[in-house]
């Protein structure tokens, strides 16, 4: 076994390891502990946990591989998976944990006092979890086969047995405090590499100010400036002001911040806290740990793109002979995620955007983060750290989705509608054997991804953003809102987006069913479907308030629900039973 | 009418907070990017620098700065929940 390996094996095992010790330490023993840590998390711990099970295997790995290629249109991503948490902080959070509920589904069900509501409720957030999973699961494979070498299988099914041993165990308690460690894994992961190329590439070991700064190299030219100039030199679009235009900009990093204000796994966290005040405060403590990793990402973005072209072509005009291309261009090409070919037939590599005589057939965005630090010529025990952290990331957003999603089945369908009389012992129980059944159904999507994979991200942003995020403000912020209304609001917004998706994507994504075709020139405004989310929501408003219009206002006991959790002191109101 | 100057107050927080939060992201980064990419930061184009890194910072800013409020309305109109 050679050094980097075993590097990799210890860093991976001491880190499980880790895992397994907390998820017994703090195993669950009641619904309360199970579903919601029983009150008992700091808003500093609550903080960090929100920020592992916030940044997934497309945070960690593929959003700076994102940002590399497409450059200032990669700040929607940035811009829209941070802002969400302003709107959680005011909008949402306080008053969710003030209600003192388990779920989103049973919040929803309460304040639109109607089992209708909290089933439409539970359907979106299954769907939009369980399309999350796929990726993370997918994510699990991908680090095991590439790193330690196993099977994708094998690794799966190994992340399924840590995954499995935590999460059943521990319930939302045992996650909480694996969470924490991931956080904590997954950061120091992110950033080392990041400082060393800051450091290599600019003399500055703050990759935030290292992205600002002159080039080491004594020209004293910025490397923003030079990055620029090179993108350019090679034919493709300017790398601080490719726009992907700016309605579909706009729309796009609008959709991504209220689907994240609107996805349960992270809302569900808020009910951990003790307090309303430190559900507001661990609001602001998750998004300084996600902005750690947020401002990082652009900064790692640019220097592999640059690092990239920098080892292609060193010298304008004199381009790197393929015989001499380093150690990780041949192992990268060996995965199929990079791939050469020799169009002029002179053995060196030509790289530009002309696909006619562009040789670098192939360069997978996702393999940016994960190749940076050999790219970069670093030590072998920073890969295995690379490795490491990819996987934290990955099991600890898989953990915080399946949580949500068995505790809207046990507690939500079984125990809110079908058996209400079930005893607190039978489900615990439940839940577990649920969360069971979750992780097999996940492992077995992992095994066998769905060929809509890829645009699964789009549907679970998409109904967080045009179901649930509208549902929950209009239940907080207008007193009057009334069941028939935001029901009729929650499906039509649902409606238009899913039919959006589906008319150019295909129906649940199967090939030739695209009755519009993926074309751009029959976007609505020139809106991608990713993008399409706050339009369905402006939809879900509109829908809504027309419908309060004609039905009339929600019953007094409800509104003065609304006034309940609206102020943070004094009991909760009984909930209310249809 | 306790109850109704404590939402009354709080709104007008979450408008303000809004506010601002709407102008450094979808206003600096995206809107006005062009303008204000002009203006240089060190090696950042400003309206670049807004998309990629200022924005961040001001919604974490804007999140302490609604707690810290909050918590002293609470105070002021008694409802603290502890």
């Amino acid at each position: 076994m050679d050094e980097l390996r075993l590097y990799t094996w210890i860093a991976v095992g001491g880190t499980f390891g880790l895992y397994f010790f907390l998820a017994w330490w703090a195993r669950a023993g009641s619904t309360s502990e199970f579903y919601a840590a029983g009150g008992g998390i700091t808003p500093l711990q609550n903080g960090m946990a929100i920020g592992a099970d916030w940044m997934s295997a497309a945070s960690f790995i593929s959003m700076a591989g994102l940002i590399a290629f497409l450059g200032y249109g990669g700040s929607v991503f940035l811009m829209g998976w941070t802002g969400g948490y302003v709107l959680l902080a005011m909008c949402l959070a306080p008053y969710m944990r003030k209600h003192g509920k388990f779920t989103v589904p049973e919040f929803i069900g309460d304040r639109f006092y109607s089992r209708t509501a909290r089933i439409v409720a539970v359907v979106c957030l299954i769907i939009a979890s369980v399309t999350y999973i796929i990726g993370q699961m997918k994510g699990v494979g991908v680090a095991f086969s590439r790193f330690l070498e196993v099977e994708y299988d094998v690794g799966l099914y190994i992340g399924m047995g840590v995954v499995f041993v935590y999460a059943t165990l521990g319930g939302m308690k045992g996650i909480t405090y694996t969470q924490i460690a991931q956080y904590v894994v997954l950061i120091t992961a992110y950033t080392i590499p990041a400082i060393f190329i800051s450091l290599q590439l600019t003399g500055n070991p703050i990759p935030q100010l290292g992205l600002g700064s002159t080039l080491a190299d004594g020209s004293g030219v910025y490397l923003l400036d030079k990055l620029d100039m090179v993108v350019t030199d090679l034919g493709f679009k300017e790398y601080t002001t490719s726009s992907l235009g700016s309605v579909e900009m706009f729309a796009y990093t609008m959709s991504l911040m209220i689907g994240t204000a609107g996805l349960p796994h992270v809302i569900m966290r808020f009910f951990t806290v003790p307090s309303v005040k430190a559900a507001r405060q661990s609001a602001g403590y998750a998004l300084v740990f996600i902005a750690l990793l947020y401002t990082v990402a652009p900064a790692v973005g640019a220097m592999a793109r640059f690092n990239l072209i920098n080892t292609i072509e060193p010298v304008a005009g004199q381009n790197l002979e393929y015989d001499q291309r380093p150690q990780w261009f041949k192992d990268w090409e060996r995965t199929g995620l990079l791939q050469f070919e020799d169009k002029n037939g002179d053995g060196k590599i030509q790289y530009t955007s002309n696909a006619e005589t562009n040789e670098m057939v192939k360069v997978d965005r996702d393999i940016m983060v994960l190749a940076n630090p050999s790219i970069a010529n670093l030590p072998n025990w920073v890969i295995a750290l690379v490795a490491a952290g990819g996987l934290a990331a990955a099991l600890s957003t898989a953990a915080g989705l399946l949580l949500a999603i068995s505790s809207a089945v046990s507690h939500d369908l079984m125990k809110g509608v079908l058996v209400p009389d079930m005893s607190e012992k039978n489900e615990l129980l439940a839940s577990r054997i649920v969360m069971t059944l979750s992780i097999l159904f996940a492992g077995y999507l992992g095994l066998n991804p769905p060929g809509f994979a890829a645009g699964t991200v789009a549907l679970a942003f998409g109904l967080a953003a045009s179901s649930i995020f509208p549902a929950l403000m209009m239940g907080i912020f207008s007193k009057n809102m009334s069941s028939k209304a935001a029901i009729a609001g929650m499906c039509s917004g649902l409606g238009v987006t899913m039919l959006y998706v589906f008319q150019h994507k295909g129906i649940m994504f199967i090939p030739g069913t695209s009755f519009l075709g993926g074309m751009e020139p029959n976007w609505f405004l020139g809106i991608s479907p990713n993008a399409f989310g706050s339009i369905g929501a402006l939809v879900n408003f509109g829908v809504a308030f027309a419908v309060l219009k004609v039905t009339g206002p929600a019953p007094k006991e409800i509104q003065d629900l609304v006034e309940n959790f609206r102020t943070p002191h004094g009991k909760i109101a009984a909930a209310h039973d249809h | 009418m306790e109850a109704r100057s404590y939402w009354q107050e709080n709104l007008r927080l979450i408008l303000i907070c809004l506010a601002i939060w709407f102008v450094v992201s979808f206003g600096f980064g995206l809107l006005l990017v062009e303008p204000l990419n002009a203006i240089r930061l060190g090696g950042y184009k400003l309206g670049f620098w807004f998309a990629q890194q200022g924005s961040i910072y001001t919604f974490v800013g804007l999140i302490f700065w609604y707690t810290a409020q909050m918590n002293k309305l609470d105070k002021k109109h008694n409802v603290e929940d502890q």
